[in-house]
């Protein structure tokens, strides 16, 4: 396994320093030299027009995977409620089941939650494995990943999709490190080749500056945890037909070293801000803490939550909880309202893919327009007053 | 106690940007920095010393000039650190990652506590962590906000959820990642500075690791980048013009046209 640049192709004509995200290719001499720290992301190979450069595998000897068929979503449950997020699994899983004319399953972990299978097979699921569980009550990585990583060496899915929420992506890593396969972090694209059966998985990285597809072909199953609120949620179909199978597990088998004490709820008032479908942030063009009324009434009268520049949590004027950015939170609703943010690309990997954007700055060269949908130039302690009560004037009295 | 903390170099996240021309990423100079998260992860192992003692020892896996990030951690108080550098761990990824960490702790041997940031900012998966963990066979928590309390064999410690927090416990040795809000890092000290320049760090190969050539680099790797490309370019915007009274107005208006609200 290496990268090698063949001598008597290269021209050193420099393209490939362009294509690489690492910025670790130099030319000397007319010939292309890959500098340590190269990772094989194999990005130069394409871009390189006299086919100079090389990825030499080992090729892995393949392994049978015939027996693993199907796709499974795991049914993330918070207090024996199913999350949002895995009914835009099942709207997923759906299609790629259907490509490949396989069954969708759903794996629903927890206590008293057996009642929620319905619920799951209303959107989709052909099966639904239960483990129902006081022991499960509260998500545990040792419990729920050895439930998880049994049921999976026992019915072979090719394909598991699991909801990129801290819950999630603290699971999925257990999992796909103990079956030795591979793992593909926070996608937001997902398509299947009904051929090989490789699940091709778009996400992106560096921040959002950069998209990778990333494919699994030698390991079984294929894992991906999924962002929240990129996929469309299953239609409800009470008429849909599935099956629940209940299933066990013995706890005395495995040392539970783990203890959730309390589980205490902060953000209740204010909107999870990865949950919203509007945000209104505010930043340091804000001036003042006590400006920050203004974004909460802005809020408010949208049924928003309210986000925060790193500038003004640093300064102290919001909690980190509330934090957009990379170092906070990323986060895409369908409105994101930038008051008074420059839009440092900190700040954009974390709400550039929100479907709208709005931003309202004084400075007519701040970055921020430049990802805005609609810009307004001008003092942000003026405008928003101004919005909110345009704002409560449409949506009428019943705030 | 003895504190391994995990980090890794990144490319200074500022100079990620994408041409226009060429439409890829491009990195003007090549400074390199410590993962943001893995500042924290740094401060937490130093603090943790310094109440109850022990010992802070950096691992980390990439190309010889990693070095400089080791010693960075060591001008902020670590006591050593180990490097993980071979060609042939080169195109790792989150498993194999995982793995040879995991290898290079169990080499170090005595450990109560390995401590890793919440991510790294290149390739954002915050997958790495808890892949060290399960390898180890030790517990974990991600995304700590706060260690309540840590004794010899226990930790206590907040975990952040999307609407607040969990506190949870558990026995040592463990393994936690931690997000920015568990403390606010130190600067280097000039004595730090000092001890770092002179600081010796061992270097480690595939061999030394007794690693498996099956389990490392991209033969090791389950997942392979088939494709890299800039995310689809905004279209440009509008700007909404007028006086305040109509700006609002008019931006109210298109976005009940587009349906937003
Ligand atoms: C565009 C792109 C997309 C990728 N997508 C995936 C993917 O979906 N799945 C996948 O398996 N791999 C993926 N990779 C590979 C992945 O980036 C590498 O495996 C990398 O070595 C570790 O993952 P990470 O950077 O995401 O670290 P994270 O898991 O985000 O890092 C978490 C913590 O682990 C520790 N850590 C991580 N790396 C090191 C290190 N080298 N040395 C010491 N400590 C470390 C640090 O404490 C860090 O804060 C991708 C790579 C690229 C370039």
């Amino acid at each position: 396994m290496s990268i090698r640049v063949i001598k008597d192709k290269c021209i050193g004509c420099k393209i490939c320093i362009k294509s690489c995200p690492f910025g670790i290719i130099t030319v000397d001499n007319k010939l292309a030299i890959i500098g340590d720290g190269c990772n094989l992301c194999g990005a130069c190979v394409p871009a390189c027009k006299f086919k100079a450069i090389v990825i030499e595998k080992e090729q892995k000897a393949t392994q049978d995977y015939s027996a693993y068929r199907g796709i499974w979503v795991f049914a993330e449950q918070r207090k024996g409620k199913v999350e949002g997020v895995a009914y835009e699994l099942l709207g997923e899983g759906r299609k790629l089941a259907d490509k490949l004319q396989v069954p969708l399953s759903a794996v629903l972990i927890g206590d008293k939650v057996t009642e929620q299978a319905k619920e799951l097979i209303a959107h989709g699921a052909d099966k639904v494995y239960v483990y129902d569980d006081p022991i499960l009550n509260n998500f545990q990585d040792d419990s729920y990943g050895e439930v998880f990583i049994k049921l999976v060496a026992e019915e072979k899915p090719e394909i598991i999709l699991i909801g990129a929420t801290s819950i999630g992506r603290s699971l999925a890593p257990k999992i796909a490190f103990r079956i030795r396969t591979g793992l593909t972090a926070d996608c937001t694209g997902l398509e299947v080749d009904p051929l090989n059966r490789n699940l091709m998985q778009t996400r992106p990285a560096f921040g959002g500056n950069i998209m990778a597809t990333i494919i699994c072909p030698n390991y079984r199953p294929q894992i991906a945890t999924v962002r929240h609120k990129v996929m469309k949620k299953a239609a409800r179909d009470a008429g849909h037909k599935g099956e629940i199978i209940q299933k066990t597990f013995d706890f005395k088998s495995i040392t539970i070293k783990t203890k959730v004490l309390n589980i205490v709820e902060e953000v209740a008032k204010t909107i999870n801000i990865a949950e919203a479908d509007i945000i209104v942030s505010g930043g340091r063009g804000l001036g003042a803490p006590e400006n920050f009324k203004l974004v909460e009434e802005l809020a408010q009268v949208l049924g928003g939550a309210v986000g925060s520049s790193r500038a003004a949590v640093d300064a102290g004027w919001m909690p980190y909880s509330h934090q957009v950015g990379q170092t906070g939170r990323t986060v895409c609703p369908k409105l994101y309202i930038a008051c008074g943010i420059s839009g440092a690309i900190q700040h954009l990997v974390g709400m550039q893919s929100s479907d709208v954007i709005i931003a309202i700055n004084k400075d007519p060269q701040a970055p921020i327009f430049k990802v805005a949908t609609f810009g307004i130039e001008g003092d942000v302690l003026q405008i928003l007053p101004a919005l909110t009560k345009q704002f409560k004037k449409v949506l009428g009295g019943d705030y | 106690m003895n504190i391994i903390v995990c980090i890794k170099q990144v490319p200074g996240t500022t100079d990620v940007k994408i041409s226009e021309k060429t439409n890829t990423l491009v990195r003007e100079g090549v400074e390199s920095i410590i993962n943001p998260f893995d500042v924290y992860a740094i401060e937490e192992a130093i603090r943790i010393k310094e109440k109850i003692g022990g010992k802070v020892t950096i691992l980390s896996m990439g190309p010889p000039q990693a070095k400089e990030a080791i010693k960075e951690a060591i001008a902020m108080g670590a006591d050593d650190g180990i490097l993980l550098s071979d060609r042939a761990f080169a195109g790792s990824d989150t498993w194999a990652t995982s793995y040879t960490l995991s290898m290079g702790i169990k080499k170090i041997s005595a450990y109560d506590l390995i401590i890793c940031g919440k991510q790294a900012i290149d390739g954002d998966t915050a997958q790495v962590g808890p892949g060290i963990a399960e390898s180890l066979g030790l517990p974990f928590v991600a995304y700590v906000r706060k260690i309540e309390e840590i004794k010899e064999g226990y930790i206590r410690c907040e975990r952040m959820m999307e609407e607040g927090y969990e506190a949870i416990e558990m026995s040592l040795p463990a393994l936690i990642t931690v997000v920015k809000e568990i403390n606010e890092p130190r600067l280097p000290s000039l004595k730090g500075m000092m001890r770092a320049k002179k600081a010796e760090i061992t270097a480690w190969t595939a061999q030394d690791l007794n690693a498996e050539p099956a389990n490392i680099g991209l033969t090791g790797s389950p997942t392979q980048v088939v494709k890299i490309f800039s995310p689809p370019a905004r279209p440009g915007g509008e700007m909404i013009l007028g006086e305040i009274g109509e700006q609002a107005e008019k931006l109210v208006t298109r976005l009940r046209e587009l349906k937003i609200v």
